[in-house]
């Protein structure tokens, strides 16, 4: 096989690694609250931005930048339910879109406001591997790590914790509950508080490889909803192979041709695949 | 145990009860009997907490419950299995028994609890690591009931256990009431099934349109004309 083309996949799934983080926490939010945060990737911007003060400006050690950026965006996912979404839940679905949207200008515009329109770089530079002539990109494989064991560390909660357990029951029937003992707004609260970890945690890792402005979830906003609907959205398995595959294509795509027409064969991969299976690839 | 008096609910612009009171006295079975529409599913989420009282007092021993939200409903000893059973369908047998025990009086007492319902339910030990969607109807009834009992109740509500069941399943989940009143636990009960009910509780309340219209019991209604003609075809 052509080692450009290897070397094009194994980066594709590395990057796939972070996506799936996302699709993971958007699933989350949407199978336990049933509601779509539009804002979501504009979540993963404010973390970003905050890694990038933190270490960048105010030279405060990377783990603990890391770890400031997961809990201050878990802070903002519990935030943006009790503003946002809460007043909306019991609204038309569209409503809720229209909550969430306003959201994403809103952040956007703010962010802009604040730290204005230029491209910022944390300036961590972690080396390249060569590995049997195949180059990868040592952050990359990192991100991949990480998110990794984000994914394992969420599915163990979610199958082994109480909290965890209603969080899986109450996706399946939110009206009965109530009759389980648990308080359904406390377990959306702590659903929000995770939603906004995975983004803290997807910002980390992608500001080791792009570049932090206002706009950047501009970039991957629309492809971790491709990749939530194809999983069937809610679907939380689903979402996460759905992830690679899209990965796998923008990265084979991206080697035969260039990356913008790479996301071109993305989206058209997904509009056939929505003919043939309105309701995602892993519906049950 | 359970008492309410004058109690009033409904939905939106629906009033589906119209100060019903009663009464279920430590260590009894009662039976809410009564036609399709005539509040026996309303009566029960009124008192789980699932839909607010608009009038009327509800007590458990003394204290009162009236207002309370669900999730603390069951943490006063009020356990509900619903109708049509509503098991989590892709969870486990075992994982919907564990969500039973969510409150943490039931937490600290788990492992115990588990037992408990396995000896009473012997299959569901067999099938703990199968998906609940996928028991036939009577083990479901017996996950559902098993699940509320996880919470160690000291009354368990049941809504229409038998309905949609085959008529030999029927049979076995009044057997399970049996078994359940055995182990000491007050019972009440809403079916349909009005001729089988009675023969496993010790009184019953005729509920029709939101009203009580006949209370005695178990023997007293099933030598009832009323209730002979209307609900046996007899």
């Amino acid at each position: 096989m052509d080692i450009y083309l290897l070397e094009a996949m194994i980066n594709g799934l590395l990057l796939g690694g972070v996506l799936a983080l996302l699709a993971l926490g958007l699933n989350l939010i949407f199978g336990v609250i049933d509601v779509v945060w539009i804002a979501y990737a504009d979540i993963v911007m404010c973390g970003m931005y905050v890694l990038y003060y933190l270490y960048a400006q105010y030279g405060v050690p990377l783990p603990i930048a890391f770890l400031v950026a997961i809990v201050s965006m878990a802070a903002m996912g519990v935030l943006v339910h009790m503003i946002i979404i809460a007043p909306v839940l019991e609204s038309a679905p569209i409503n809720q879109l229209l909550a969430t949207g306003g959201l994403l200008f809103f952040l956007q515009s703010f962010a802009t406001l604040l730290f204005g329109t230029d491209f910022r770089n944390i300036g961590v530079r972690l080396p390249i591997l060569e590995i049997a002539d195949i180059y990868i990109s040592f952050s990359r494989l990192l991100a991949f790590g990480i998110g990794l064991v984000g994914a394992i560390v969420l599915y163990i909660f979610l199958k082994r914790t109480y909290i965890g357990t209603a969080i899986r029951a109450i996706a399946q029937d939110r009206d009965i509950i109530g009759l389980m003992g648990v308080d359904q707004r406390k377990i959306y609260l702590v659903t929000s508080a995770i939603g906004g970890a995975l983004a803290g945690l997807a910002a980390c890792l992608l500001a080791l490889q792009y570049d932090v402005h206002p706009y950047i979830g501009n970039t991957f906003g629309p492809v971790i909803f491709m990749i939530c609907v194809l999983g069937g959205l809610g679907n939380m398995i689903g979402g996460f192979i759905a992830s690679f595959i899209i990965s796998m294509i923008i990265a084979i795509g991206g080697y035969y041709s260039n990356t913008e027409l790479a996301y071109v064969f993305a989206f058209a991969f997904f509009i056939v695949l929505m003919f043939v299976r309105p309701r995602g690839l892993f519906t049950r | 145990m359970l008492s309410l008096a004058s109690v009033s609910a409904g939905y939106g612009s629906f009033q589906a009860l119209f100060g019903v009171s009663l009464d279920v006295p430590n260590g009894e079975a009662v039976g809410v009997i009564g036609p399709n529409g005539a509040g026996k599913t309303t009566l029960m989420r009124a008192i789980s907490g699932l839909i607010p009282l608009r009038e009327g007092a509800m007590s458990i021993e003394g204290q009162s419950i009236a207002g309370m939200p669900s999730h603390k409903i069951i943490e006063q000893g009020i356990a509900h299995v619903p109708e049509n059973r509503r098991l989590f369908p892709r969870l486990s047998v075992e994982e919907n028994l564990r969500i039973g025990a969510f409150i943490p009086q039931a937490r600290a007492r788990f492992a115990e609890q588990l037992d408990w319902v396995y000896t009473l339910f012997p299959k569901m030990k067999d099938r703990r690591d199968q998906l609940a969607g996928t028991l036939s109807g009577g083990e479901q009834q017996m996950c559902a009931i098993g699940r509320a009992l996880m919470s160690k109740p000291k009354l368990l509500l049941m809504d229409e256990p038998s309905a949609g069941l085959a008529p030999l399943v029927v049979q076995q989940v009044f057997e399970l009431v049996q078994r359940i009143r055995a182990e000491g636990l007050t019972v009440l009960i809403v079916e349909q099934n009005v001729q089988q009910v009675l023969e496993v509780v010790d009184r019953a309340y005729l509920l029709e349109v939101g009203k009580i219209k006949l209370s005695g019991t178990a023997a007293e209604l099933k030598n009832n004309n009323f209730i002979r003609q209307s609900y046996m075809g007899l």
